[in-house]
């Protein structure tokens, strides 16, 4: 028997990523024949609890002050508490967040375990986990056989399916007694956005250097976004010029998505990009060049400089309601 | 203030998808006629290391663990304005897993002294594990940050900017610490000017070997933390079907018509 753990925070409540990464921690717990057990750092709703608790064998919150909001050393010390706690762990994992990707390797190093970062896939077989994720910046698939015990990850939890219910599980609260951190997080700028997330977007309409401009994306892109129902995103170029902010991006060093629909607009579809988006169920693009390699992995497209495209679909888009 | 940037070097991550090829035997990139480039991640490092000691004057180290190639990128790191480089040689291991590279790491670091801030790229642009920043700083017992992308130092304290999800946080920090650094428009890597690339030859670049730093071959080899046992190219046949028409109002009929239904059936 070995057990697998999953790791949240309270503050996120039971949304996709905890349900995709409690469904793959289900998963693997049923094959390596082990238990599956939630930890909450910090407080979590009910809602969270309850999600939480009908497919796990035990439920952790910690709770104390020091976890209501994000401190790296605290999370740290909380989880490699919690984690030490349970016994005989074969697999710890995290979902795919900015604090999750921060403490994984920490976390791992702690529990003398291995760690790895944006898995895609993981399996354990034997006792022995494999975890496959993309490589050299999406033009590679790699798997990598884990060699240390607890195996400690950030999985693309939201691409991954929900646990099944099962019993109820038990449910504790817990509080430790946590170092003086060194290092504080002192304020929080949270970008004001209307709507979903880019990560739980059904649709997104994504624009990229060949806008030449904040303002397409203010102007055309924004009212076709409109129109569509959709969440804007970015390439790294348009981020990096400053004509969106950095939470915009989509790719390798951004946001990983896997909308019903993502249109990619002057966007060329370097191998980086793909690797953000590539998973998305049905992909087209708006690009001047016919030879682009975003045209590889389109469903539909057209060829056809933006500007002469942008507006007039959304006019048309609008009028069919 | 001393300040410390790894730096890895890594196959041109800019190299087209179609050139790109991979040796199944021993499952690594195909060089072929790519460059081998700094980490993009680093050179952003160090172009905020020099910013800090332009303000505050201070000292920059560049460290690398890699082959007698990664002279070019540590020599780069010189022309830039870093002050001394050290190079560990690598033995065994082409791909030595995070923690061998963590290990080498602070092994080398004890070697060359006291820091007061590290800085590490967020991730490679190779294989992008990303776990070696975060591994050190437990190697090394320090409090560390990720994805940080401004570092203000003043009297001892270190203000640190970092990207979230969602937006950014702000970060102090007394005393030694490490940052994870990502890229944003402040920390665009400098072009070294060409006296400076002149300069580069005369400063200090020192080469060591594991024994050096007090590491055996065995110490960093044999795939302890993880092991690749497979990469390979996906293959994708997707079929693009370009929208045709004799007008563009047709062309944006038909796109529309695609569309369309996606976004009734999403809203
Ligand atoms: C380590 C690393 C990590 C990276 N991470 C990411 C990442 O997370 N996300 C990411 O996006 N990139 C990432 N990149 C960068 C990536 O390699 C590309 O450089 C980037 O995606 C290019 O952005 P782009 O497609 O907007 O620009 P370009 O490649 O310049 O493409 C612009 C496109 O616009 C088209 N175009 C021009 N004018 C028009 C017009 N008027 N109408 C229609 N089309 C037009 C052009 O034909 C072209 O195809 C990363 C790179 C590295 C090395
Ligand atoms: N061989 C190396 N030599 C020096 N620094 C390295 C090396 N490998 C990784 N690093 C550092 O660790 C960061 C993250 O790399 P990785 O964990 O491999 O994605 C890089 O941006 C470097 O700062």
């Amino acid at each position: 028997m070995s057990n697998v753990i999953v790791v949240l925070f309270g503050n996120n409540g039971w949304d996709r990523s905890a349900e995709g990464a409690a469904g793959t921690g289900q998963r693997l717990a049923q094959s390596t024949g082990g238990n599956l057990n939630v930890v909450f750092l910090g407080d979590a709703s009910k809602e969270a609890r309850d999600g939480a608790a009908a497919c796990a064998a035990s439920v952790v919150v910690v709770n104390q002050p020091e976890l209501a909001e994000y401190q790296p050393e605290a999370a740290l010390e909380a989880a490699q508490k919690a984690c030490a706690e349970i016994s005989d762990t074969s697999v710890v994992l995290f979902g795919n967040d900015t604090y999750s990707q921060e403490l994984v390797p920490r976390l791992a190093h702690r529990l003398g375990g291995c760690s790895l970062a944006d898995v895609q896939g993981v399996t354990a077989d034997g006792g022995q986990v494999l975890a496959t994720r993309s490589a050299y910046g999406g033009k590679a698939m790699s798997t990598y056989s884990m060699k240390k015990t607890p195996v400690v990850l950030w999985v693309r939890a939201r691409a991954m399916d929900p646990a099944t219910p099962g019993a109820g599980g038990s449910l504790e609260e817990k509080a430790y007694e946590l170092a003086t951190p060194r290092l504080t997080i002192t304020s929080r700028d949270v970008l004001e956005s209307e709507g979903p997330s880019l990560e739980d977007a059904s649709i997104i309409v994504s624009g990229g250097r060949g806008l030449g401009g904040p303002e397409a994306f203010e102007n055309e892109l924004k009212g076709l976004a409109t129109a569509m129902h959709a969440v804007q995103g970015a390439s790294r170029a348009a981020c990096d010029a400053g004509w969106v902010p950095p939470n915009w991006q989509v790719g390798q060093t951004g946001k990983k998505v896997a909308p019903e629909l993502y249109l990619a607009i002057a966007i060329s579809g370097a191998s980086q990009h793909l690797l953000g988006m590539g998973d998305s169920k049905m992909i087209a693009a708006i690009n001047t060049d016919p030879d682009a390699p975003i045209f590889k992995h389109c469903s539909f497209g057209i060829v056809e400089d933006y500007k002469n495209v942008v507006a007039p679909l959304t006019e048309k888009l609008n009028s069919m309601g | 203030m001393k300040i410390l940037v790894c730096i890895k070097q890594i196959l041109d991550p800019d190299m087209p998808a179609r050139d790109f090829k991979v040796n199944a035997e021993t499952k690594e990139a195909e060089r072929g006629g790519a460059n081998l480039v700094t980490n993009i991640f680093c050179e952003n490092a160090l172009e905020t290391a020099l910013q800090i000691k332009e303000k505050t004057s201070g000292k920059v180290t560049a460290l690398s663990y890699g082959t007698d190639d990664t002279e070019d990128s540590l020599r780069k790191a010189l022309a830039m304005t870093v002050d001394e480089a050290a190079l560990i040689l690598r033995e065994g291991d082409s791909n030595p897993d995070a923690e061998a590279v963590a290990k080498v790491l602070a092994a080398a670091i004890t070697k060359l002294g006291e820091f007061d801030l590290i800085l590490m790229g967020r991730e490679s642009g190779d294989w992008g594990v990303g776990q070696t920043g975060g591994l050190l700083a437990e190697e090394l017992g320090l409090p560390s940050l990720a994805f940080v992308d401004s570092i203000e130092a003043n009297d001892g304290t270190l203000t640190m900017r970092r990207q979230t999800d969602s937006g950014t946080e702000t970060a102090t920090v007394t005393g030694p610490a490490l940052a994870l650094i990502t890229n944003n428009e402040f920390n665009v890597p400098r072009i070294p000017k060409t006296r400076d690339v002149m300069m580069s030859y005369r400063k200090p670049l020192e080469k060591f070997s594991l024994a050096d730093i007090g590491l055996s071959a065995e110490d960093v080899s044999g795939s302890s933390f993880y092991e690749v046992t497979d990469l390979s190219i996906p293959t994708k046949d997707v079929q693009c079907e370009f929208v045709e028409g004799d007008s563009i109002d047709e062309k944006i009929g038909v796109l529309a018509s695609k569309i369309q239904p996606v976004v009734a059936a999403n809203s």
